[in-house]
């Protein structure tokens, strides 16, 4: 299956395996065209994940990642995207309805807006929150440090 | 001019009717089912938008109970991080703890030893059971029958029991470690799981006579909740819900861990998704663990408990993904390792925040009584959705 993407796509995927799991690495270009294959037509059709992971020495400072798992093949994958900062991906909600809150998720979590979402806005933090904390430039004292001394008056003992 | 004084509570209808948009709207009702409230099984925010009691369609707020546990996985080695994962489904622990140590273990490439694989089989059994207890209880008590709640919080007791005597703790145990177990199973383990399977049994029995030919808790169920199973594939539900839908899947046959392929069981299947069917999967689903359980105390084998794991785990960089079949779904952790002590990024895939999703689709056209059924059908935990 990786031999015929790679023959449709030729260098926008990168197929890998670590750990005895497979995923592929996809040029930004070719999504949302690779899941929709991966879903219509290899059968992918539950989308078990959504996530980010942010580098922030690299330039292309996102790594947005699709693990995908195909009930007839009994098989699960991963696609892998690089964007960089403040880039916006196109929404897998028209794909995988299910899709849904998990980019929320990562809008709230990394900033990374996905767009033709129906409902983009924070899930888990409060709707007034400033920052995305899984950035790796969000420092968690920082936050405690700021709210102790405006609603404390205090200098934080952290 | 009119005095504002006498005419205060007199609302023109001619005025309203030059606006745009009615200044209200009878036929549509927005309720607030505060994050407070004795049904939501947690800090849940439902905001049900209703026509008289019909719910049109509802849409949760969550984050009530967020901690940032993966940013704390973050600053963390791999082995403090392990008792984080317990307080995320805090009614489940165990199940969570295996998850989390397979995961690393499978970036360290190292395997449990079989007798370690086979106890963690054992008690992650137990903890199905006994999240499953909860689940009933609790269940039926929103529904209002009160009784069942006691019966399955004393059944829970013996599991818990047995938790105490073997690693300290009854509901946040820490079980597990990566690699293997810390603690050998105790003197006694074999019989006192094995008194408990004979107390259990008929008590299945007791809780399926009391509920489910029971005319007030079929009516009360059958039909209310319903998906479709094309629906759960799309929004991604797992576990019994999706397995009351009629999809016969299951992580532990599909893609076996944890010395799972060796025991003989089956996977309960419902057929219209319906919450009176995500019963009796999960009803079913406690008989099977009894029966997974009974095969593996008879086989315990004897061995180290422990893989040789470096005292200082520093995995190659790499990332892994790896799901277990959870008591609620499927519970996925992916993990990022970067060559350090510490996790460059450890992401919780919980099976309740995906199937929450669901909540939305399986309340249309019904009443609001039926919303805190399907909640609790749904078998939620707050601390796994919110993390």
């Amino acid at each position: 299956m990786i031999a015929k993407l790679k023959g449709s796509y030729g260098s926008g995927i990168e197929p890998l395996t670590y750990a005895g799991q497979n995923y592929m690495v996809v040029d930004r270009s070719l999504i949302p065209e690779i899941l929709q294959v991966l879903r219509n037509e290899e059968q992918f059709d539950y989308c078990v994940d959504i996530t980010a992971m942010h580098y922030p020495q690299r330039e292309k400072q996102f790594d947005v990642v699709w693990v995908l798992y195909s009930f007839a093949r009994n098989e699960r994958i991963r696609v892998k995207t690089q964007i960089a900062d403040g880039a916006n991906l196109p929404s897998s909600v028209p794909i995988w309805a299910g899709a849904n809150w998990l980019e929320r998720e990562v809008y709230d979590m990394f900033g990374i807006k996905f767009e033709g979402h129906p409902d983009m806005k924070r899930i888990l933090l409060p709707d007034g929150w400033k920052g995305h904390p899984l950035r790796k430039d969000y420092g968690i004292l920082q936050q405690d440090n700021e709210w102790v001394q405006i609603n404390l008056g205090i200098e934080s003992g952290q | 001019m009119t005095d504002p004084n006498t005419t205060l509570s007199h609302v023109d209808i001619a005025d309203l009717a030059a606006h745009d948009k009615p200044y209200l709207d009878a036929n549509e009702l927005v309720i607030n089912m505060g994050p407070q409230h004795p049904a939501t099984h947690g800090v849940l925010r439902v905001i049900l938008r209703l026509d008289g009691e019909k719910v049109l369609g509802l849409e949760c707020v969550i984050g009530y109970l967020h901690r940032g546990v993966e940013k704390i996985g973050e600053h963390r080695t791999y082995t403090m991080f392990n008792p984080y994962v317990d307080r995320m489904d805090y009614v489940a622990a165990v199940s969570n703890g295996l998850g989390y140590c397979e995961t690393v273990e499978k970036l360290l490439n190292v395997e449990a030893p079989p007798r370690a694989q086979h106890v963690r089989v054992i008690l992650t059994e137990l903890n199905r059971i006994a999240s499953h207890q909860l689940w009933l209880g609790t269940h039926a008590l929103d529904i209002g029958a009160i009784t069942p709640l006691f019966y399955t919080f004393r059944d829970r007791e013996e599991i818990l029991k047995i938790y105490e005597k073997y690693c300290g703790a009854r509901l946040t145990t820490h079980a597990f470690r990566i690699g293997g177990l810390q603690y050998e199973t105790y003197t006694g383990f074999e019989k006192e799981v094995k008194n408990f399977l004979s107390f259990f049994r008929p008590k299945i029995d007791e809780y399926e006579e009391l509920l489910t030919t029971n005319r007030i808790w079929v009516e009360r169920t059958k039909n209310v909740g319903a998906i479709s199973a094309e629906d759960c594939i799309a929004l991604g539900v797992t576990g019994p819900v999706l397995r009351a839908s009629g999809i016969k899947w299951d992580l532990r046959k599909a893609q076996p861990y944890a010395n799972y392929k060796n025991f003989d069981f089956e996977i309960p299947v419902g057929t219209n998704g319906d919450t009176y069917d995500r019963y009796l999967v999960r009803m079913a689903e406690m008989r099977q663990s009894v029966r997974i359980i009974e095969q593996a105390v008879d086989a315990l084998p004897e061995g180290p408990i422990m893989a040789k794991v470096p005292k200082v785990m520093k995995p190659p960089a790499g990332e892994v993904y790896h799901s277990i079949e959870a008591p609620k779904g499927e519970l996925g952790y992916f993990i990022v390792s970067d060559g350090s002590t510490q996790p460059y990024r450890v992401r919780v895939r919980p099976p309740s925040f995906v199937n929450l999703q669901a909540l939305d689709l399986m309340c249309r056209g019904e009443l609001v009584a039926d919303v805190i059924a399907v909640i609790g059908t749904l078998d939620i935990v707050l601390g796994e959705v919110d993390r």
